[in-house]
């Protein structure tokens, strides 16, 4: 059996807000196995994106240990954690997702630039990636001539093509039509299934809940509830 | 991980076009600073070079030999005995280490005209030998420069002749004393008119044959100076000891030794210079550092995007670095440009007779000729350069430097 994809134990995270200490997460206990497809939902301040930032190692807890392939990332290096999240994470974000800089097919090779892979191939891949998202003809654009949907398949197009071993995805569907909101759960899904790729996504969206394997509810701080689903 | 170089400057690039207005006015200050920093020090070069070759070329040579006590008292009795004596000096005045040498003989003198009469210099010269070694046969305008040693003729600067109120082809009367201290004198026809920058070079010599006026003087065959040129005025501590070892008792000086006052200007120029390209370079790394600060701010969420997708800190650090270089590399391009542009028009010299006339005594003439040494131009280009990129590290450093999830919370919020 594959060890756990993600393992947090007794994580805290405090901000201090002035004299304040706003605690962010209390003691949450969570084992996500490979090949999971979790999705977190909870309401605004429940403690959900900062548990995927520490999952993601972004930031690290006040407390506590997080697992991550294996690996014990609340002690690493900025330079460890970015060596990690290039190869075994893959992040699609609510908003600001894209290099403004770059169009959508170089946004999309980046990540596999970085990690070494020869320019023939990562183009390929990447206009591969690019036409099953819908977005063929639209691959030399950059962020500011595509619309906030398009951006975002651009992003999920980015954080799927490597095949990283865990994705973590806030709001996915956000700017999505349902449509292709649809049709970006089934491939997340089809990742999922296919090649085993771990899904952590937080969410509002029924839609987006109904294709997670494990629902995990989130309240000040707090896991409330654990729920498996078909 | 291997650094993926070309992303980098891509990235680095097209960022720097983002804020057009920004990065040309960064571009456009930079350009300006390296342009004042070559501009100003080829004009400052130029003046130093003139007041140099004013020194040099106005008899004194690289390097002069005198009879010792000479240089206090250049009476006629303080005499060197000929080169052709002095096998070591000859065999070392004939090298190839040596272009050109030639021996005088100087003594102070009356100049009499049917106006005026004046003190002067007069100078015994081998026409042929003086020859590109002073300014003397370069510089007749009007009538002829002497032929040959024993020329009776006199050449009389264009001031002196002014204040003689006499022309090219009359004659003049020179007096002086001779080795016994009797009054020497003999007339000459003015043969040739020479002119210089210098008024007061027009105004202190006369030259004739250096045989004529050892005939005039009734002195044997001793010389009172020998004056040399060595292939660089900046490099003759090894000649002069040559020159020094050869020449025995003599008294052996080069050009600064014998102008103490040049080699301090010298010397004060250079600070100048350094002072000018320092100014310049911290106003421009302000300026740099403050735009680079200003794109990091700006782009923090982006950043940390980089980040959040494995971007490594050193991969960040290389690439704001890189956004300065272009930036500095275009500048300079620019700079540089500029600088030739400008410099062009003035390569024969602006008019600065305005200021020059107080100058004069310093060796400034009235046409300011700019210098652009390959080596200012260098130094002024690796300062940018080199100081440039190390103003942008503090700026790289903080933005590889970002907490992800300091600019990320903005992403997921």
């Amino acid at each position: 059996m594959n060890n756990p994809a993600v393992i947090c134990h007794k994580v805290d995270k405090t901000f201090q807000q002035g004299e304040l200490a706003v605690h962010a997460l209390s003691g949450v206990d969570l084992e996500i196995a490979s090949g999971g497809f979790v999705c977190l939902s909870g309401p605004s301040g429940s403690g959900k994106t900062t548990l995927l930032n520490m999952i993601g190692g972004l930031d690290r807890p006040s407390g506590g240990e997080i697992t991550v392939a294996d690996l014990r990332i609340d002690r690493m290096r900025m330079s460890e954690l970015a060596e990690l999240r290039l190869h075994h994470i893959g992040f699609v974000f609510q908003a600001y997702n894209l290099i403004p800089v770059l169009n959508a097919r170089e946004n999309v090779e980046f990540v596999m630039q970085l990690q070494g892979v020869a320019a023939a191939k990562r183009h390929a891949l990447a206009m591969d990636i690019l036409e099953e998202v819908g977005l063929k003809g639209m691959e030399e654009r950059r962020p500011g001539e595509l619309s906030g949907g398009q951006q975002q398949r651009v992003a999920v197009a980015r954080a799927i093509v490597s095949k990283p071993a865990l994705i973590l995805a806030d709001e996915p569907t956000a700017n999505l039509d349902s449509a292709t909101a649809e049709k970006l759960m089934q491939q997340m899904r089809d990742l999922n299934t296919h090649i085993g790729t771990t899904f952590v996504i937080s969410t509002h969206d029924k839609l987006v809940m109904s294709y997670a394997k494990r629902l995990i509810k989130l309240h000040d701080g707090k896991i409330v509830d654990d729920i498996a689903q078909q | 991980m291997k650094t993926p170089t070309f992303m980098l400057i891509t990235i680095a690039w097209r960022n720097l076009w983002r804020n057009h207005r920004r990065s040309l006015i960064m571009l456009t200050a930079i350009a300006i600073g390296l342009w004042g920093m070559i501009w100003m020090t080829a004009l400052m070069r130029g003046m130093v070079d003139q007041m140099i070759d004013s020194a040099i070329n106005t008899l004194s040579g690289h390097v002069q030999i005198h009879a010792e006590g000479f240089l206090d008292d250049p009476s006629i009795e303080r005499t060197l005995p000929p080169v052709r004596d002095n096998p070591a000096l000859q065999s070392l005045l004939d090298s190839a280490r040596v272009t050109h040498w030639s021996e005088r003989i100087r003594v102070p003198a009356v100049i009499r005209s049917e106006r005026d009469v004046l003190g002067v210099t007069l100078v015994g010269i081998d026409p042929q030998q003086e020859s590109g070694l002073s300014f003397i046969a370069d510089s007749v305008t009007e009538g002829e420069y002497l032929a040959g040693v024993d020329d009776r003729h006199v050449l009389v600067g264009r001031k002196l002749l002014e204040r003689l109120e006499t022309k090219s082809g009359r004659r003049i009367v020179l007096m002086s004393q001779d080795p016994d201290n009797n009054i020497a004198e003999r007339g000459f026809r003015i043969g040739g008119v020479f002119d210089t920058d210098l008024q007061v070079t027009e105004t202190s010599y006369v030259f004739a044959g250096i045989e004529t006026v050892r005939a005039m003087l009734k002195m044997g065959d001793g010389v009172s100076e020998i004056s040399l040129l060595g292939p660089d005025y900046r490099n003759l501590d090894a000649l002069a000891a040559d020159v020094r070892a050869a020449a025995g008792k003599a008294d052996t000086k080069t050009w600064l030794e014998l102008d103490p006052y040049m080699a301090t200007m010298l010397g004060v120029m250079d600070g100048v210079i350094l002072i000018w390209f320092s100014i310049i370079f911290v106003a421009l790394s302000f300026g740099l550092v403050n735009t680079l600060l200003m794109a990091v701010f700006e782009r923090t969420r982006e950043i940390g995007l980089l980040q959040a997708l494995g971007m490594p800190p050193a991969n960040i650090l290389i690439m704001v670095l890189v956004e300065s270089l272009i930036m500095l590399l275009i500048g300079l391009l620019a700079g540089n440009l500029l600088s030739w542009l400008t410099i062009l028009p003035i390569q024969d010299g602006i008019d600065i007779s305005g200021v020059a006339a107080g100058l004069e005594w310093a060796g400034m003439s009235s046409t300011l000729l700019p210098a652009v040494k390959s080596s200012d131009v260098l130094l002024a280009n690796a300062i940018v350069l080199v100081l440039g990129i190390a103003a942008s590290l503090f700026p790289a450093w903080r933005a590889s430097r970002k907490v992800p999830v300091e600019a990320i919370t903005r992403i997921w919020q």
